[in-house]
């Protein structure tokens, strides 16, 4: 348990840390191929498959063919218990491949065999050789049937019972934020650009020069062996009006399923960049919206500045929630944001708290890292004494994503219930080795995206 | 017409098939020398079916209705009985061994002891709720030799023969038949739809060679294998053009019916040549409306037909029957229709494939050349074929008939 080891208040030693991104299973191996595409230097990233056809497909070097005994290679065809018996054949393989990681992210489609099965068993063995293991998943779309979705749902529990932290980005919720003229296989690369910003977002936070010990332990200290599930979404706005318009951009987002993935969140993590014009009154702006929506959540926020972004601001937030807002967990369920964050008391002594004037101000801050070592990237990090978990922050959306949302969000459900609904409704299923044949090809397939 | 003047002499035979896409009803007659000419046909959309069950009754019998009154007039008969073709994926097939032994090798094998070891070959577990659609003989062994096609009268004295059985659930077998029934209608028989559209598309010598004909059907894909001039393997997947319109429909965000269409106009069995194009729809008004990608639109339709190709590849391959099919592969049905599904054949089955034509019959050309109406012919030659064993009932006896008929296929 290295990571640990390093507490916040630590001198900013750069250690180097060692990041590994598996992807698992057909979905997994698309958004591991997906966050290379865009040039994603320094983190290892490694496929794992049951399917050695599809292995080989994917264009990148580290791969692993798993449970080639037990399934010869040809995949677990959609059956969650072969992903998890061909993951336990290999159990010291995946070990050899966590030893001496500080962090484990894993990515899986959930609903199929390998993703779903191997993956919690790859989550298992990344905690047990102490890695933070995050893992990003997606859940399968309405019309993939209900075996799928409980398939899936089953292990989403057997993933937030293994990793420390899991973000779950269904398919279908990203289907309704397309303009009805891309195609769903569309669906399948915005899912893998999200879910690749997703690990990009966590791995800048981590790894940026200068703060990379303290971030890091900061993520830790929110994240580990909290087993939550998180939501996730991310929204940009330009002009003068740009830090009330993303806000609002933010809470119409589906995916945060009309802002109440918020009030329900009982940790929020928040980064937020902007080009060379980002004030911190902009900051402060967005932080105070934010947190009225928000009811008792803890929260780590990190602010950068990126050239690149010029007059545009995006907002990237992800919500956990703790599996049950258990009762060995006191919790004030007043809604009474603000004024509640302001008496909470403060988990850790921090510094530079004035960087971020009002709203921020008053609570109590954890952690400013070193603004003034990197003057283009200021990092708050805001602890509550709230109950748990936080999750992963991501960075910039693909704009092509982020401009479409705005027209769909209008009345998506409508145009779903017409789409999905099959001709094969009233006749019995067609399965063969437990695949369900009725569910699109490719969407079982998962098509590759080029 | 001809059986005004020979009615005696030729035989009017009727198949009907009640499919997913449509409902089809062939008029055939057999001719004197034995060959079997379509006179008629009738069409009529479906409405009542799903995966090639029928699922509402009272939509399939107005189907039905509309088909044989139209196949009537096209062919100047009134029809009473109709051989009736059946699928599904209740149906099941396999490859059955009836072993008969004689006190002695030097044995003379009669009727009894065909009859013996036909009836042990039907003993096979299947669930009380099935029946046997088809007992298929495909050949005797006789003292070890193989091959045998008539052993009566042969000296050996273990008899073994080889069968392939279809069978289903006997409820679902009924429905359609119930509905034919309630139309006052006769059914002769009931046929498995992959072995009559197999009847219609090949010849001996390609029975011979070996040969997989794949039906290619909206609803379900029949597949039929055979070699040495015997069935081998017939199998069904309830996989068919509904799936690739459903999927289309689904990825491309369009009600059924424009994917429908979309699939017809813009479909292919492959991606070449879509790279980068942009198809523009036009609304009811005239209207451009949307934009489809085309690449996304052939993308979606390879994947659905590559996997039920390969679904039926496992199989044939797990049975080993890859290196018996010298005449390579032949494709019916309504997805014979798709562009290039004949490349994708070769390709995933690793054997020419060509788009199978109703050779075995003639007549009317709109029959005998349109690969979805394979089905409703070829039960015009399995009616030619049985009817042609009937007659000689009275003259060879019941056994021969029993034992011989279904031989031919
Ligand atoms: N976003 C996205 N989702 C995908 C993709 N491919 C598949 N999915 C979804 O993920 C689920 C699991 O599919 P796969 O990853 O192909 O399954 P697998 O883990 O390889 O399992 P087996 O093939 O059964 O061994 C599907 O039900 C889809 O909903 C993809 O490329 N992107
Ligand atoms: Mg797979």
């Amino acid at each position: 348990m290295t990571s640990t080891e390093t507490t916040p208040t630590a001198a900013p030693v750069k250690k180097q840390l060692t990041i590994k991104v598996f992807g698992v299973g057909g979905c997994g191996g698309n958004v591991v191929a997906h966050i290379s595409h865009e040039g994603f230097a320094g983190a290892q990233l490694i496929v794992l498959n049951t399917d050695s056809q599809a292995l080989a497909q994917i264009p990148l070097p580290y791969k692993f063919n798993l449970g080639l005994k037990l399934n010869g290679g040809l995949g677990a065809g959609g059956d969650p218990e072969r992903g998890r018996a061909a993951a336990e054949e290999d159990e010291t393989r995946l070990r050899e491949l966590c030893t001496g990681v500080d962090m484990v992210f894993i990515c899986a489609g959930l609903g199929g065999g390998t993703g779903t099965g191997a993956g919690p068993v790859l989550a298992r063995v990344a905690k047990e050789c102490g890695a933070l293991s995050l893992a990003f998943v997606t859940l399968p779309f309405d019309c993939e049937g209900p075996k799928r979705m409980r398939q899936a749902r089953q292990g989403l529990e057997e993933f937030k019972a293994a990793a420390d932290g899991v973000i779950c980005l269904p398919n279908q919720k990203v289907f309704k934020l397309i303009d009805e003229n891309t195609s769903v296989i569309e669906t399948f690369s915005t899912t893998n650009e999200l879910l690749a910003q997703g690990v990009r977002g966590i791995w800048q936070l981590v790894t940026r020069p200068g703060f990379i010990n303290l971030d890091f332990a900061d993520l830790c200290a929110v994240v580990r062996d909290r087993h939550s599930e998180s939501s996730f979404a991310s929204a940009e706005a330009t002009g003068p009006h740009r830090a009330k318009e993303v806000v609002e951009k933010l809470m119409a987002n589906p995916l945060l399923d009309g802002g109440a993935a918020l009030g329900e969140a009982d940790a929020l993590l928040v980064s937020l960049m902007g080009g060379p014009g980002l004030t911190m009154a902009e900051v402060n702006r967005v932080m105070e919206q934010i947190n009225r929506q928000t009811d008792n959540a803890h929260l780590i926020m990190g602010a950068a500045i990126e050239e690149a972004l010029g007059d545009r601001m995006t907002v990237t937030l992800v919500a956990s929630r703790k599996r049950s807002h258990a009762a060995d967990l006191p919790k004030d369920t007043e809604l009474e944001p603000v004024s509640k964050l302001e008496t909470a008391p403060g988990a850790r002594g921090g510094s530079d708290f004035d960087l971020l004037g009002a709203a921020i101000a008053t609570k109590p801050v954890t952690r400013t890292a070193a603004a003034q070592a990197e003057p283009e990237r200021v990092v708050v990090a805001v602890a509550e004494t709230a109950t748990d978990v936080a999750a992963p922050a991501p960075v910039a959306a693909s704009r092509s994503w982020r401009s479409r949302k705005k027209t769909k969000v209008a009345h998506p459900e409508l145009r779903l219930e017409t789409v999905t609904k099959g001709p094969f409704e009233h006749s019995e299923p067609t399965l063969r080795n437990g695949e369900d044949l009725d569910v699109p090809t490719f969407v079982r397939r998962g098509m590759p995206m080029n | 017409m001809l059986n005004l003047f020979f009615p005696e002499k030729t035989t009017v035979i009727v198949g009907l098939e009640i499919g997913t896409a449509k409902v089809a009803a062939v008029v055939g007659e057999v001719t004197d020398s034995g060959g079997v000419n379509v006179i008629g046909i009738g069409q009529c959309p479906s409405r009542g079916v799903r995966k090639g069950e029928v699922v509402n009754s009272d939509l399939a019998a107005e189907d039905v209705r509309n088909a044989i009154v139209e196949a009537e007039k096209s062919a100047d008969v009134e029809i009473a009985s109709v051989y009736l073709s059946v699928t599904g994926g209740h149906l099941t097939s396999l490859n059955t061994h009836g072993v008969f032994t004689a006190a002695s090798d030097d044995h003379e094998i009669s009727q009894p002891d065909v009859t013996e070891v036909l009836a042990n070959a039907k003993v096979f577990n299947r669930p009380s709720e099935n029946t046997v659609l088809h007992a298929i003989r495909q050949h005797f062994t006789l003292n070890g030799q193989a091959a045998i096609t008539d052993p009566i009268g042969m000296l050996g004295g273990k008899l073994e023969l080889d069968m392939h059985v279809v069978h289903g659930v006997t409820t679902r077998l009924q429905n359609p038949v119930r509905v034919v029934k309630g139309l006052n209608l006769e059914v002769e028989e009931l046929v498995f739809s992959g072995l009559a559209s197999s009847l219609a598309l090949l010849d001996n010598e390609q029975k011979q060679m070996g040969v997989l004909v794949v039906d290619f059907g909206a609803g379900t894909t029949e597949y039929v294998v055979y070699a040495d001039g015997v069935i081998k393997h017939t199998g069904i997947l309830a996989v068919g053009g509904d799936h690739v319109t459903n999927d289309l429909s689904f990825g491309l965000r369009m009600a059924p019916a424009r994917a429908g269409l979309l699939k017809r106009e813009h479909g292919a069995a492959t991606i070449e040549g879509a790279a980068g194009q942009t198809l523009t729809l036009t609304s009811e008004n005239g209207f451009p409306d949307r934009r489809v990608n085309l690449e996304h639109l052939r993308r979606i339709m390879v994947a659905r037909l590559d996997e039920t190709l390969q679904l039926i590849d496992e199989d044939i391959g797990e049975k080993g029957f890859h290196d018996q099919l010298r005449a390579g592969v032949c494709l019916c049905g309504g997805g014979a229709r798709i562009r290039g599904i004949e490349k994708l054949a070769e390709e995933v089955f690793d054997l020419p494939a060509t788009l199978g034509r109703a050779n075995a019959v003639g007549g009317l050309r709109s029959a005998t050349d349109d690969p979805e109406l394979a089905t409703a012919v070829g039960l015009v030659k399995y009616g030619a074929i049985r009817q042609k064993g009937q007659r000689r009932v009275g003259l060879v006896g019941k056994l021969k008939h029993l034992a011989g008929s279904l031989g031919i296929f």
